[in-house]
């Protein structure tokens, strides 16, 4: 222990040199513990409403729209593209993400005007995703027509 | 209002949150880094993924278990347009199929668009930034 940089480096290498793909390991462990942080600040949001009397479906939309606006003011303010470079799905993933995918190309086409700009360039990637989410709860709700009750669940 | 700041920080209950959600983001992680889908890509995958979980009611259970560590993932955003439109079914038939989904979700989705406007409005362009 009286010279630690020296036993961290020759840990270091012993460590390189024994996982060879370490870049995905080290990206794994920082989306697991941001994207579980995040989720887990939704949880103290969630518990609070649920304190307060709320019930579950009130709780979660109050979680989502808190955790919208945050995300959106930090990727406003470039915090958040930050966090995302280090953490990677952990903050893509979470609904945080989603708030990022609507800013951060609406910032790039500021340019473009405020109508064509940024209020056309904010769903390139929401866009896509609302397209795909809604069109399957559709069908889900067709099918589960055509089935109906508990015909469709599996388990 | 009476706060019971020991049933908020309830450890078992963020433990649970913590591990799955993590879980859930490692999975995007390694579709990432192991294939050639984008960003966007992996949002829609896993919103659709989310919402075919959900109607097949296999989502719920990991909700139960998890809490937010399931719906704060976008699989719980695909889930929650899933259940909104089967809820809908069986209040309305055919329509609610159509207007349960985005109903559910309407919280998240007008609150991501005005957000969403004003923090670009607020943003700094990228080129001054240099």
């Amino acid at each position: 222990m009286d010279n630690p940089t020296e036993s961290q480096e020759a840990y270091k290498k012993y460590v390189d040199k024994k996982s060879p793909n370490s870049p995905i390991l080290k990206n794994c462990f920082n989306a697991f513990w941001v994207g579980g942080l995040i989720c887990t600040i939704g949880q103290i949001i969630f518990n609070i409403c649920q304190e307060r009397q709320m019930d579950t479906t009130t709780s979660s939309t109050i979680v989502s729209i808190i955790l919208i606006g945050i995300s959106a003011f930090l990727t406003g303010l470039n915090i958040f593209n930050k966090i995302g470079k280090f953490a990677g799905a952990g903050s893509l993933v979470p609904i945080t993400g989603f708030a990022n995918s609507i800013v951060s190309p609406a910032m790039e086409y500021k340019s473009e005007g405020y109508v064509m700009g940024v209020g056309s360039k904010m769903f390139t990637v929401a866009g896509p995703v609302l397209v795909f989410g809604i069109s399957a709860s559709i069908i889900v709700g067709i099918v589960y027509l055509i089935f109906n009750t508990q015909a469709i669940t599996l388990v | 209002m009476n706060i019971n700041w020991a049933n908020v920080f309830d450890i078992m209950s963020l433990v649970k949150c913590f591990v799955v959600g993590g879980i859930i983001c490692i999975i995007g992680q390694i579709l990432i880094d192991k294939t050639k889908l984008t960003p966007a890509r992996i949002l829609v995958l896993f919103v659709t993924l989310g919402a075919v979980l959900g109607g097949l009611g296999i989502y719920q259970y990991l909700v139960d278990f998890a809490g937010c560590g399931a719906t704060v993932p976008l699989t719980g955003f695909g889930n929650n347009l899933a259940k909104g439109a089967i809820e809908g079914v069986s209040q309305s038939g055919l329509l609610g199929a159509f207007t349960g989904g985005v109903k559910a979700s309407a919280g998240g989705i007008a609150s991501a668009v005005l957000f969403g406007y004003l923090a670009s409005l607020i943003a700094k362009p990228k080129m001054k930034k240099q």
